[in-house]
């Protein structure tokens, strides 16, 4: 899993079946230090999470797969966490 | 998923089994800012409405595949959406 913050949404009228119903959200990965690395997902969100968030992400297939309930789904990323604290050596982040 | 633009398209007749009926586009990545980000890719068309110029979002690797109507092809990118836009979140 990996560390994400929220900053957008997109909207999208003609998609795949297995993305309806479900907010895709544009999230920041973050680094060590807790701060954006300059690389993002698209991540369907599975648990409400919003704006300025840091949450939770998956990026591989099964796991996305079974917490959407589809056996065949072309989903890879989803938010499955908001995350409330990360203690790491060197300095609590701010989430 | 990473947003990407619709470059162009791909005719190959001879093609994996399996690929009949697919549609290939050129798509080039973008950053979150819409710029330019890596090579361009060859993806499958999954919503078969992309069309050249348009702001689409793709999947990599082996999920591409399950986007299409048979799964067990050989393909690594699909489109499976259209953007309509991209919202900016301020918390």
């Amino acid at each position: 899993m990996k560390i994400a913050r929220v900053v957008g949404t997109v909207v999208s009228t003609i998609e795949h079946p297995a993305f309806e119903g479900r907010k895709l959200l544009v999230c920041d990965l973050l680094g060590a230090d807790g701060e954006p690395d300059g690389s993002y997902v698209l991540a369907s969100d599975t648990v409400g999470a919003g704006a300025g968030e840091t949450v939770l992400l998956i990026d591989e297939g099964n796991s996305a797969r079974q917490v959407v309930g589809l056996e065949t789904a072309p989903i890879r990323s989803i938010v499955v966490g908001v995350v409330d604290e990360v203690r790491v050596d060197g300095g609590d982040w701010s989430v | 998923m990473q947003l990407g633009r619709v470059m162009g398209t791909v005719v190959a007749t001879e093609k994996a089994e399996g690929l009949d009926g697919v549609r290939f586009l050129i798509v080039q990545p973008l950053d979150r800012r819409k710029e330019p980000s890596g090579l361009p890719v060859v993806a499958a068309d999954a919503v078969a409405m992309a069309g050249p110029g348009e702001l689409i979002y793709f999947v990599g690797a082996r999920e591409a595949a399950q986007a299409l109507p048979e799964t067990f092809v050989p393909v690594d990118h699909a489109i499976v959406g259209i953007v309509d836009a991209v919202e900016e979140l301020r918390s």
